[in-house]
């Protein structure tokens, strides 16, 4: 375990009782004493506290660091203002997704936050493919989300100005004297807020954020079910190089200004195959399921169009057990013919084959406050 | 007298059969227990034969069968609710109950003292 890095909460971790793990080089609290279930259904009804500080903060300044951006996603970088946040893919030369991340205009440089797993070759990638006059820093900051209902009234309290942003702005406040770097967002479904801190710091926030009557510690555990309601992507799951945005119904992270006849259309990676895919459709589509039985249906489970059927037609992703539905959910690819909602698959699980729908994403209606 | 596996079972003899189920520490691995998969009565069985399937909110497991047998009852309450596993695990959130062809196999599981070193 000594190799595994920690985060600034680590030993509020270890205090509040967490069940630390690996995960992506780093120790993390997978879950609480009150466990999954409890600690996703506490997001959803009040407030939880996440800390996700294992993912990479990285800042871009320079003149033209959103066209140099730009080079490397499909999104419009240039045309995002000052304030705001949009959520984008790095690409590679087969359009495949090499990571999906975040990616604010904090005015005078943008601010990314990456996948932890991802985040040492997105940096070498971001250092190596834009241009010399571009400064790429890595910070060392923390990253607390506080995600859920209550999460509004538990920053504005300790940050005034939290509550007037809307879904995807970023501001800079002021809590107790320190600096933090708000963005209204998250990977819950839920509206929230992720809160960039300094490391120095970053324990005295989390402890003043769950001194709030509704907010409790949440781990990785009720993150992943949370998402997975939410029908996030998790990259390695969902989406890798192997998919492309198309493929997994990312085309909305695609802007219009960067598609065909868009003003900065292409000049991405692998945009010839995309674009290419945006004309003809995808073989295969990334689509929500719904496991008609009680058994979840987790990564790996192969599906077919029919119960005796003997080539697998698609593939689950992702799956588990949604709290917040009290039933098994997942996501997967599909045949793109098989994708439409109601579709009724078949997916072998232990030896059988289970009924399970094609279900629309999100599983849990979103309540960002737009 | 309660005896344990080192696959985390506890098993209580009545008679020519054995009640199975899961310990505290096991379930609290586990976690939240979503869905139980449970054999057919009748089904004979033999020692470490996969019978019963756990899905928690984590993943999935089974249960292997401690010894040869025949299951005569299964547990269908946690069925309906498995999250009776996880609020009793030693008490009514048991899973089976199987019926042992020899008692006195039963000498060679650990009892709960030597259990208790062993989950620690």
């Amino acid at each position: 375990m000594s190799e595994l890095a920690r985060t600034p909460l680590y030993d509020l971790h270890v205090e509040l009782g967490a069940r630390m793990v690996p995960f992506a080089g780093w120790e993390m609290p997978v879950q609480y004493a009150p466990g999954v279930m409890k600690e996703h259904l506490h997001t959803r009804a009040e407030a939880g506290l996440f800390d996700v500080s294992h993912m990479g903060q990285v800042i871009l300044r320079g003149p033209g660091a959103a066209e140099a951006l730009e080079a490397l996603v499909p999104a419009d970088i240039v045309g995002l203002r000052d304030g705001r946040q949009r959520y984008a893919l790095l690409t590679d030369e087969t359009g495949g997704i090499l990571d999906d991340l975040m990616v604010a205009n904090r005015g005078d440089h943008l601010f990314l936050v990456v996948n932890a797993a991802n985040a040492a070759a997105d940096i070498a990638h971001l250092r190596a493919d834009t241009p010399p006059d571009i400064e790429v820093e890595v910070l060392d900051r923390a990253l607390i989300a506080l995600q859920g209902p209550a999460a509004e009234e538990a920053l504005d309290a300790l940050a005034p100005g939290a509550a007037a942003m809307r879904f995807m702005d970023v501001a800079t406040l002021n809590w107790d004297g320190t600096e933090i770097w708000v963005s209204r967002s998250g990977y819950t479904g839920e509206d929230g807020f992720e809160i960039s801190v300094e490391p120095a710091r970053a324990e005295a926030l989390a402890r003043a954020l769950l001194a709030h009557e509704n907010v409790a510690p949440v781990g990785l555990g009720a993150r992943d079910s949370l998402r997975l309601e939410a029908g996030l992507c998790l990259h390695g799951h969902d989406i890798s190089t192997a998919t492309t945005p198309v493929d997994a119904a990312l085309t909305w992270a695609i802007q219009k200004v960067r598609r065909p006849g868009g003003a900065r259309a292409g000049g991405y990676p692998g945009a010839d195959a995309i674009e290419r895919q945006l004309a003809e459709g995808a073989v295969m589509t990334r689509v929500g399921l719904r496991p008609e039985g009680r058994s979840p249906m987790r990564e790996g489970v192969e599906l077919f169009d029919a119960e005796d059927g003997t080539a697998a037609v698609g593939r689950i992703t992702s799956g588990g057990f949604g709290p917040t539905l009290q039933a098994p959910v997942a996501m997967g690819y599909v045949e793109t013919r098989l994708a439409q909602p109601g579709t009724r698959l078949w997916g072998e699980l232990r030896g059988r084959r289970l009924p399970v729908a094609i279900a629309p994403l999100p599983f849990v209606p979103a309540t960002f406050k737009r | 007298m309660r005896k344990y596996t080192e696959d985390h079972e506890w098993l209580d003899l009545d008679g020519d059969t054995v009640t199975v189920g899961i310990t505290k520490h096991a379930a609290t691995q586990l976690g939240d227990i979503v869905f139980v998969e449970l054999p057919e009565a009748g089904r004979e069985v033999s020692a470490g034969e996969e019978v019963v399937v756990i899905e928690s909110v984590k993943a999935a497991s089974d249960i292997t069968a401690p010894l040869d047998g025949e299951i005569v009852e299964v547990n269908e309450a946690i069925a309906d609710e498995p999250g009776k596993v996880n609020e009793d695990p030693a008490g009514a959130g048991w899973f089976f109950k199987l019926k042992i062809a020899d008692a006195a196999a039963l000498d060679d599981f650990m009892d709960e003292a030597a259990y208790k070193d062993f989950a620690d």
